[in-house]
């Protein structure tokens, strides 16, 4: 027998798999699930996005594109940063095209935190950071937001956590899974404390086109001094229902996307050929797209946090990605045995708030990226379970 | 058509004060604007969608395209009119293209509905002709799938 312990990376095996697997097994066993748990767009794909895609593939455009994507998708990437958020990034040496937000995460942590570099790392939020840093060689100090915050990262806490090591922080806005997201007066306060240590954002904005309300998102890269020292990651999957294409992008300081150019070249080559054609149909030809999906969202975010509101179980307002978090500490439970027990008893799966850290235990990661249809029997299903836990059943 | 009508026309189930928080209205004023409609006659009822296949007494449908002479005053009018009288009538409509009229009519058997093309129907003063095509099965109607070609899952995987 070969003793493989002994040939894999302590590094790599000290990251722990992620924990809610067991949950989603129960889930996947089941028939007649109401599932609440799903983090991706349930919209198709808009048609004209799609041909793009097909008429590509029909006409044999099927090679690698450049390292860094193609230069027309870099472009259009480029244009649209500035026209959305504000800020202007050079399609030659800023822009970089990744497969998934998700890559191009990866590829900053790599190219940035070595071996005694402390990130810092708001929580709860997307389950990547801590692991990436680890993998990294780095530290991971974790903030917790709060529900009286309305989970936002406030500057004192910042201040509190940074120490001579701090070299970067996450900023994951719109939020995975609260669905907070930061105004521009709470990123001033956070861009004068990154300032001040010195410090480099990796500001994750995949679920940037989802923010409802009255003001639209605010990328930090278009405050003050902050365009120098930030990593804007974002990418087609949450914006415009296209998460299977796998195509992300990372825009920020040339030496910063050149180092990670060099990763992604090695290890990857380049994104999907095809996404990139989409991508490029989808930024020019997009935005009414974008809006009809934001707006049907806003409908259903408002139906939801009113729903749990009502049945008791207090829920803040998100105003951005397609979570709601309610707050289950009433019901006496564990986020995962509430999880559990919902599940089992009324075959509703929402995801234990514990999966995006630990400060998310007393809360439920609730998706309402389902239709409406599907939504309200959910909530009747939730509503019904309190009760029968109410009345002792 | 403005979003309260498209939420109810996909869904009229949705109570006003449901309405009220969807569209971030006051309830009173989401209550005013049906009524409205209503007085209107933009919105005409509130039916719930069927899907007859699935009923063993769901009766037969069929298409009929009705070519007629338009009269002198009234043009179509008159026989539009004559044809929403039949209670076998669901739907009447005015067409462009190779015939006039398409009516969906609705009988128990289909010899109901052969029965009243043939002796009520074609019969009808300024019918020229008919052309009957039953309907063999409903795939979709108003908007909404009547039959789930996947299975229980709608595609997507949970992944963290």
């Amino acid at each position: 027998m070969i003793d493989y312990e002994k040939y894999l990376n302590d590094r790599i095996k000290s990251v722990k798999p992620s924990g809610i697997r067991k949950f989603f097994d129960i889930a996947n066993e089941m028939d007649d699930v109401i599932s609440l748990s799903i983090g991706e767009p349930d919209f198709q794909t808009p048609w004209h996005i799609r041909d793009e895609g097909i008429r590509t593939l029909e006409k044999g455009r099927t090679w690698y594109s450049p390292n860094r994507g193609f230069m027309e998708l870099r472009e259009e990437i480029s244009k649209y940063y500035a026209r959305r958020y504000g800020v202007s990034y050079d399609p030659k040496t800023q822009t970089l095209v990744t497969v998934g937000g998700s890559e191009a995460i990866d590829l900053a942590f790599r190219a940035l935190v070595q071996k005694g570099d402390e990130v810092i790392i708001p929580e709860p939020s997307f389950v990547c950071y801590e692991p990436l840093t680890v993998m990294s060689g780095g530290t991971a100090v974790i903030i917790n937001t709060k529900n009286e915050d309305r989970f936002r990262l406030k500057a004192k806490d910042l201040e509190a956590a940074v120490t001579p090591k701090t070299k970067l922080l996450v900023l994951p806005f719109p939020n995975n899974p609260t669905g907070a997201i930061m105004e521009k007066e709470d990123l001033e306060e956070i861009a004068q404390v990154v300032i001040k240590n010195d410090l480099i954002v990796l500001s994750d904005e995949i679920y940037s086109e989802l923010t409802y309300g009255k003001n639209s998102h605010i990328s930090i890269a278009s405050l003050d001094n902050m365009y120098e020292r930030t990593i804007v990651i974002n990418g087609f999957s949450k914006s415009y229902a296209m998460t299977g294409w796998r195509l992300g992008y990372a825009l920020g300081p040339a030496p910063i996307i050149s180092q990670m150019t060099k990763l992604h070249q090695y290890g990857i080559m380049s994104a999907p050929t095809t996404a990139q054609y989409a991508a490029v149909e989808a930024l020019r030809n997009g935005d009414g797209d974008v809006e009809r999906m934001r707006d049907e969202y806003d409908m259903r975010r408002r139906l939801v946090v009113d729903g749990f509101n009502a049945m008791g179980l207090s829920c803040f307002e998100p105003l951005g990605a397609f979570y709601v978090f309610p707050c289950i500490k009433s019901t006496g439970l564990t986020s995962e045995e509430f999880c559990t027990r919902l599940i089992m008893k009324k075959h509703v799966a929402v995801v234990p708030g514990t999966a995006f850290g630990e400060c998310g235990e007393g809360f439920v990661r609730v998706s309402y990226s389902y239709s409406l249809d599907h939504l309200k029997i959910a909530l009747e299903r939730i509503k019904e379970f309190l009760e029968e836990l109410h009345n002792g059943n | 058509m403005d979003k309260l009508l498209r939420i109810l026309s996909a869904d009229s189930g949705f109570t006003t004060a449901q309405l009220a928080i969807m569209l971030g209205e006051p309830e009173d004023y989401i209550k005013a604007q049906i009524k409205e409609y209503e007085s209107k006659g933009i919105i005409k009822g509130y039916q719930a969608l069927i899907n007859r296949d699935e009923l063993s007494n769901g009766g037969v449908e069929a298409l009929i395209e009705l070519r007629v002479t338009p009269k002198k005053e009234t043009g179509f009018d008159e026989m539009a009119e004559r044809c929403m009288e039949f209670d076998e009538v669901e739907s009447v409509y005015l067409m462009a293209g190779a015939y006039d009229f398409a009516l969906i009519v609705r009988g128990d058997t289909m010899q109901d509905i052969s029965m009243f093309v043939a002796k009520k129907l074609s019969t009808v003063d300024g019918v020229l002709s008919t052309s009957t095509h039953f309907i063999m099965r409903h795939y979709k109607d108003r908007g909404k799938n009547l039959i789930n070609f996947n299975d229980k899952s709608d595609g997507r995987n949970l992944i963290l």
